[in-house]
């Protein structure tokens, strides 16, 4: 059997590197030996990927990205499909899992310097898969066509208006229609199921390959192929991927699955933070629903969109401080100046403004899923002289600076940090 | 053939040369795509004026039309409703609308309409296109000082019964006036003036 096995690979192997492949990204990758939990959610976000691919086309198997037909076939995919509610339920958690799983990858990145030279591009390639998220979560959240759907896609949509002189023009040619229509959402469909998912699994490709071509980060931020074997050339501090983490990671994909599985099945809609209330009625393009709120995961920059006011009877500022909340993150290996790349060996500078990016992003989080009175107001005579008063608004611009700030005065205070001396190997 | 001089001006040329002709078909080739985007043929039919009669709407109250799949508010004003519009210009970003037009210059007058007891708008919030919540009496559930108008559920924002913003508002500028005239006493075609469709 064996003999037949091996006559078979080697048949495949003249036509085909399968072999080589294999050896090239599993079993002789040689990842460093110090990954630690931080390092669980790369792989779980391949998984969440595939999820989202396959329940995403038995989906599609049952939808209609139809204006007349979208809200109901939805409902007739959870009450009449035979097990329609588990596909609908796993692709909806899986796109806010997504979303847990890459921010806490990206965070990952940000405590080891993990997008440092050599790993730029790396870097951009994670960031180009971030913002390939964000359209396939925002496309997709039209197709329902409920309520927080329609109107969630019609203040994004109007967000291009506000770009000066082409605005207008670019979210007629967005919405295919004078307003959020029929068009809007079959186009959306189209973006959601095809487009959008070649782009992404390209960008993964990429990711990846840039990935094993530099090597990967650890925790403390040291480059294992400065030190490797005289004789096999093997990083000293190396283990192969396989079979080392791909068991590993199959820990984290088993804790990871039955978190999953807690919230498929007792918690789909998460209150209202996975599913909003407002999407269980048809979307109504003559009424806008009492709050309207993003799913969680978008808060943060919507938060920030309101947090901005308008400035010269344009609204466009927020837009693009929003805009640029996202994109500020490629910027990362550019402004870092410390010469260290880990966060265990960086000083408290570092530490402090990371703590207070993280806390700035949650509490911004918070508030973009609350309407902007749910702090009260501010009273007293000194608050006549504001132009709105509404604390929650007033939090939200204190923590939209300290978002920026943790930018852009980061080629300072990563410079100036006082740094502990990195060893030459990884610890423990 | 294997001792022949290679000519590089002449390669270069021609990469040049094949390049930009391949680069013109690209974007020209592109051109239809893009464009196929915008609104159909059908769209913009669905997209033409419309007509309502407005006989049966009592002074103090509003109807909403659609137009282009979205909200056009026609309210009627009772006598004190419009006694009230000049008292609160202070409190408005743009009283008396010269900073950003957003009505056809027939409307550019105290009650931003062409009667003076009927005001049209396009009931979409300038801020983020959300459609604001008529509270059209005085005082309510508003606050003692409110003179009626329209609150926005999303983002705040608030605008007096002719659709003029207040001050500390998301809302940058006014609600939008369409274009429309009166096809006789009681008819009012909106999306269409004298000038054109809009």
């Amino acid at each position: 059997m064996e003999k037949y096995l091996t006559g078979l690979l080697g048949w495949i192997d003249e036509r085909f590197p399968l072999t080589a492949n294999w050896k090239a990204h599993l079993s002789e990758y040689y990842a460093p030996k110090n990954f630690n939990f931080w390092y669980y959610f790369g792989s779980l976000a391949m998984l969440v990927l595939v999820l989202q691919i396959v329940t995403g086309i038995f989906l599609t198997m049952h939808y209609k990205p139809d204006a007349e037909l979208a809200f109901a076939s939805v409902e007739y995919i959870m009450r009449d499909v035979s097990w329609g509610w588990l596909i609908r339920y796993m692709h909806s958690t899986g796109s806010s899992m997504f979303f847990v799983v890459v921010y806490l990858h990206m965070l990952r990145g940000m405590l080891y310097g993990s997008y440092r030279n050599p790993r730029e591009l790396l870097w951009l390639f994670g960031v180009g898969i971030f913002l390939c998220l964000m359209g396939e979560a925002f496309f997709g959240y039209l197709l329902p066509w409920g309520q927080m759907s329609y109107w969630g896609a019609q203040v994004i949509i109007n967000l291009f208006t506000s770009i000066p002189f082409i605005g207008p023009d670019i979210s007629l040619w967005v919405r295919g229609d004078y307003t959020v229509s029929d068009a809007t959402l079959n186009r959306f469909f189209a973006f959601h199921v095809a487009a959008l998912p070649l782009v992404l699994l390209g960008l993964v490709a990429a990711h990846i390959i840039a990935l094993h071509e530099v090597g990967s980060n650890n925790p403390d931020g040291v480059e294992i192929k400065k030190l490797k074997d005289p004789k096999t050339h093997i990083p000293l501090d190396g283990i192969p991927f396989h079979p080392y983490y791909t068991v590993k990671d199959i820990v984290g994909v088993a804790v990871f699955l039955i978190v999953f599985s807690a919230i498929l099945f007792f918690a789909p809609e998460m209150g209202g933070y996975f599913l909003e209330a407002n999407n269980f009625i048809p979307a109504d393009s003559l009424k806008t629903p009492p709050h309207i709120a993003p799913v969680w995961y978008f808060t943060p920059y919507y938060s920030i969109l309101r947090a901005v006011p308008p400035i010269l009877n344009s609204q466009f500022p927020g837009v693009a401080a929003m805009g640029l909340s996202v994109m500020v993150f490629a910027l990362l290996p550019w402004l870092d100046r410390s010469p260290v790349k880990s966060i265990r060996y960086r000083g408290n500078q570092y530490k402090v403004w990371l703590a207070l990016f993280v806390i700035s992003f949650l509490v911004l989080g918070y508030l973009g899923t609350e309407p902007t009175n749910v702090w009260g107001q501010f009273s007293g005579s000194w608050a006549e002289h504001l132009d709105i008063k509404e604390r929650a608004t007033w939090a939200a611009r204190l923590f939209t600076l300290v978002y920026f700030l943790f930018f852009v005065l980061m080629p300072w205070y990563s410079k100036i940090d006082k740094t502990k001396p990195v060893p030459e190997r990884v610890t423990g | 053939m294997a001792n022949q001089q290679v000519n590089q001006g002449k390669r270069r040329f021609l990469i040049a040369a094949t390049t930009a002709v391949g680069g013109a078909a690209a974007v020209a080739v592109a051109v239809p795509f893009v464009i196929s985007m915008m609104p159909s043929e059908r769209a913009k039919a669905a997209g033409a004026p419309v007509e309502q009669d407005i006989s049966k709407i009592e002074p103090g109250s509003m109807i909403t039309v659609e137009w282009r799949g979205k909200p056009v508010w026609i309210v009627s004003l009772t006598p004190e409703m419009a006694s009230l519009l000049a008292k609160h210009n202070d409190k408005l970003s743009d009283p008396m609308l010269d900073v950003v037009t957003q009505q056809p210059d027939y409307c550019k007058n105290t009650t931003r309409s062409i009667r003076p007891n009927l005001v049209v708008m396009v009931g979409i919030c300038t801020h983020l296109g959300c459609s604001p919540s008529p509270k059209l009496q005085a005082g309510s559930d508003m606050g003692a000082d409110w003179p009626g108008g329209f609150y926005c559920p999303c983002h705040g924002s608030k605008f007096d019964l002719t659709g003029r913003v207040f001050k500390g508002s998301p809302a940058p500028i006014n609600l939008e006036v369409p274009r429309y005239k009166y096809l006789s006493d009681t008819l009012l075609l909106i999306g269409q003036d004298d000038k054109g469709v809009a």
